[in-house]
């Protein structure tokens, strides 16, 4: 019997505002996203880090793992706002890229052009996102995404009834228990009201364990080898695939090179090869080799951050809420004003990122929040965004008003 | 156990954060079946059951009427009925005799002394009868100074007192930092433990607000930063008005509130003038009880702009009576709140940009405040009396081996 891993990374990087205050609102200075380089905010510096920890080191191995296992598959989704940082910044890092996609056994995941919430507040312009990300894809890539995943592994029934019109075969989302009730993530589903499009759900608990507890080593567990994880997933006879979900940055930059991740990463296929049936499989390619195990339904929003696994570390408190929708309320100004420079701008703001650096849930126990900020605290974060977003406001009115 | 606290001011007729510090670590002490005799410089009324409060008054002398605060001048009337204003230093001399009088009949443990002023007392204490000293640090001269060595005869007394008091006590790593830089002290003799605040002995708010005029122009749509403490150098004012200025300029409805006396009072008052935000700050001088109180509350936000703060208790005042704070990197405070705006001392424009930022908003304001308000009331002083507890059973089983 075909047993699979689906190895599916996430890459993105936000354009993050620089420290942007109420003296630099409504005068010259629009450059939001243009930090001095001693600003902790500064795109260029982080891109550059994390290209160095993360995307050549994994790249390269990720294109060696390929070249030696036949049979070594996965899929990749790779936001606008990042492909565009990787042409100014790091073009050896988006040549790289290109490279394991032209090896024909990666596939590339659709989702919004600008990693936002868009699909919560405006179908017109989440649309547009999604197209435009097709277009940048197809451009890059030369590949056509045919599997959908929302911001944040965003999902809920309404959800995927809309990619199953869209025409994607398949869509993303956490295999939380609750929905999962006595099932397992381990099969391919169908979203409940739905025709064509199949569900995969993420296995967190695997995926967690390279993701989260892989370096720590007060964990029962550490070290993880490849060999003792391989070993798990043959355990559970009755699987079809094993759906390993994370942020590609996991790989260097989460878990640094010190901890043995890549040298874990690299002995994967070769440990889970071992063994006769087993096999990897690209999203598409899980999708099309198993029939659906039964219908899931998800009436309320799920995603994969926090124990919640809800949207409430993006607009859980008052500072986030209010500041996402003074946004999109801009938005029919905005369009019509048909000025790219405004547009652009408002979209980069909507990257769900700047929302998640507000978030002041844990904030008292520095936790993985304050971990992924450039900013001091979540209020630090909220003033310069808001003062862009006073910004961008005026520059809207003055000239379109 | 029995301890001799030597102290130079208790509530209420303190000048500020040391008295109100001394009183609530006794309180808690006395839980930790602590018996503390308190000895002050003067005669006064104190509503205290939890300990033995005593006057140590020099001979001759009948009564010693406090003008003021602590740091003012004291009025001594001598036994054949004449008058005698002495200053500080005259009467930090007058209290170690005072106190070595009035201890000779006394039995005790351990000798535990509050700042400068008691700290002769405490050494000739350690040399006549041979018991441990503790000497607890609110503030040393360089922080009082602002900026600069500050004055060489109390430098002196800290020094000496320090290097051979048998353990000290900082209020913050700040002053511990402050303590091993200018003094030389090995960092191991000294324990920080940070001040705190009893929310439960917090006084109640009363439903009219003694500010009549900011709470109407709060109505007409003003707001209010308030700042309360003394108005010396080391609290940095004179960069709270240079910021007040800008924010002022950007939005003309804001009204700061200066509650507090002190030497710069005069400068500070022309300065607003020269500033040319006369009309926008009120000077309200230093207030007691309700007035104190309602000063908090009134306000929109707290603005501790202190050059050098060992602790500095009033931004959670500000927290307790309803505000959100905004204090400088340079406090003790900083170092146990996180729910806050923090920002050097001498960044006037980031001052300005951060208290203009949350006027315009509300949702920050009550993110800011709520998440604080979560903190205030996990402070006790508990933790501070267990600490220090322990800290004596050490010494005095030290001392018996």
């Amino acid at each position: 019997m075909t047993k699979a891993i689906v190895l599916y990374l996430h890459v993105h990087q936000p354009y993050r505002v620089r420290h942007y205050t109420v003296f630099d609102t409504a005068v010259s200075r629009h450059d939001y996203f243009e930090a001095e380089a001693d600003d902790p905010a500064s795109n260029e510096l982080l891109l550059k880090k994390v290209a160095e920890k993360s995307y050549l080191p994994t790249n390269a191995r990720l294109l060696e793992m390929l070249e030696q296992n036949p049979e070594f598959r996965l899929s990749l989704s790779i936001t606008g706002t990042l492909i565009e940082q990787l042409e100014r910044w790091s073009p050896e890092s988006l040549e790289s890229f290109k490279q394991l996609v032209a090896t024909g056994r990666v596939e590339i995941v659709g989702e919004t052009y600008h990693h936002s919430l868009a699909w919560f507040y405006s179908r017109p312009e989440f649309e547009m996102q999604v197209a435009m990300h097709k277009r940048k894809i197809e451009a890059v890539f030369g590949q056509t995404p045919a599997v959908f995943r929302n911001t944040e592994l965003a999902y809920n029934n309404e959800l995927a009834a809309w990619a199953d019109q869209a025409g994607y075969k398949g869509i993303l989302a956490e295999g939380w228990d609750p929905i999962l009730g006595w099932r397992n993530s381990n099969y391919v589903y169908q979203p409940t009201g739905t025709e064509n499009i199949r569900l995969l759900m993420r296995n967190y608990k695997l995926s967690d364990d390279i993701a989260f507890r892989f370096g720590d080593h007060d964990w029962a567990e550490w070290p993880l080898t490849a060999d003792k994880f391989a070993h798990w997933l043959s355990e559970d006879k009755q699987a079809t695939n094993f759906n390993l979900f994370m942020d590609y940055e996991t790989f260097g930059e989460h878990q640094w090179e010190e901890s043995g991740v890549f040298d874990f990463l690299v002995n994967l296929p070769k440990q889970w090869l071992k063994t006769k049936g087993h096999t990897f499989m690209t999203v598409s390619g899980a999708i099309e080799a198993f029939e659906p195990a039964d219908e899931i339904g998800v009436p309320q929003t799920v995603t994969w951050a926090d124990t919640e696994r809800d949207l409430s570390a993006w607009l859980g408190n008052a500072m986030q809420a209010s500041s996402i929708s003074a946004l999109y309320h801009l938005e029919n100004k905005i369009m019509d004003s048909g000025d790219w420079s405004l547009i652009e701008d408002w979209r980069r703001l909507q990257t769900s990122d700047h929302f998640y650096y507000m978030c002041t849930k844990w904030f008292n126990d520095g936790d993985i929040h304050a971990h992924f900020s450039p900013y001091d605290t979540p209020y630090e974060a909220y003033i310069n965004f808001m003062n862009a977003y006073r910004d961008l406001q005026y520059r809207l009115e003055i000239k379109h008003g | 156990m029995k301890v001799l606290m030597l102290g130079w001011e208790l509530p209420p007729h303190n000048s500020g954060g040391l008295g109100t510090a001394c009183y609530q670590l006794c309180k808690a002490l006395s839980h930790q079946k602590v018996d503390i005799e308190f000895v002050l410089p003067y005669e006064a009324d104190h509503d205290i059951d939890f300990m033995k409060v005593s006057a140590a008054l020099p001979q001759d002398i009948s009564a010693v009427i406090c003008s003021g605060i602590a740091y003012d001048s004291y009025k001594y009337v001598l036994a054949d009925g004449s008058e005698r204003w002495l200053n500080i230093h005259e009467q930090q001399r007058l209290y170690e005799h005072a106190v070595a009088k009035l201890v000779e009949e006394k039995e005790f443990d351990i000798v535990h002394a509050h700042d400068w002023l008691t700290f002769r007392a405490a050494l000739r204490i350690k040399e006549e009868r041979g018991c441990p000293i503790v000497l607890h640090v609110h503030s040393v001269e360089s922080d009082r100074a602002g900026s600069g060595p500050g004055n060489p005869l109390v430098r002196e007394i800290e020094e000496v007192a320090l290097h051979l008091a048998d353990k000290i006590i900082a209020v913050s790593q700040h002053t511990k930092r402050a303590i091993v830089r200018d003094y030389a002290i090995p960092a191991d003799k000294i324990e920080v433990i940070h001040n705190s605040i009893g929310a439960a002995d917090k006084a109640k708010l009363d439903s009219e607000n003694s500010y009549h005029y900011l709470t109407a122009m709060k109505a007409l749509g003003y707001k209010v930063v308030v700042n309360v403490g003394r108005l010396t150098i080391q609290k940095g004012l004179p960069n709270l008005l240079s910021a007040a200025q800008k924010v002022i300029a950007q939005d003309p409805k804001t009204l700061f509130l200066i509650v507090g006396s002190g030497e710069q009072y005069g400068e500070l008052v022309e300065m607003a003038a020269k500033l040319g935000i006369g009309t926008n700050v009120l000077f309200a001088d230093f207030q007691r009880g309700k007035r104190w109180r309602d000063a908090f509350a009134v306000g929109d936000l707290f603005v501790m702009p202190s050059v050098s703060e060992p602790f500095g208790l009033t931004p959670l005042e500000a927290i307790g009576y309803g505000t959100p704070v905004l204090i400088t990197k340079q406090s003790g405070v900083s170092e146990v709140l996180q729910n806050c705006l923090k920002v050097d001392y001498w960044d006037i424009e980031e001052m300005a940009n951060l208290i203009t930022a949350s006027l315009r908003s509300e949702p920050l304001r009550q993110e800011l405040w709520q998440n604080a308000y979560a903190e205030y009331q996990q402070m006790s002083w508990d933790s501070a009396s267990h600490k220090i507890r322990k800290l004596y059973d050490a010494h005095l089983t030290e001392a018996v081996a």
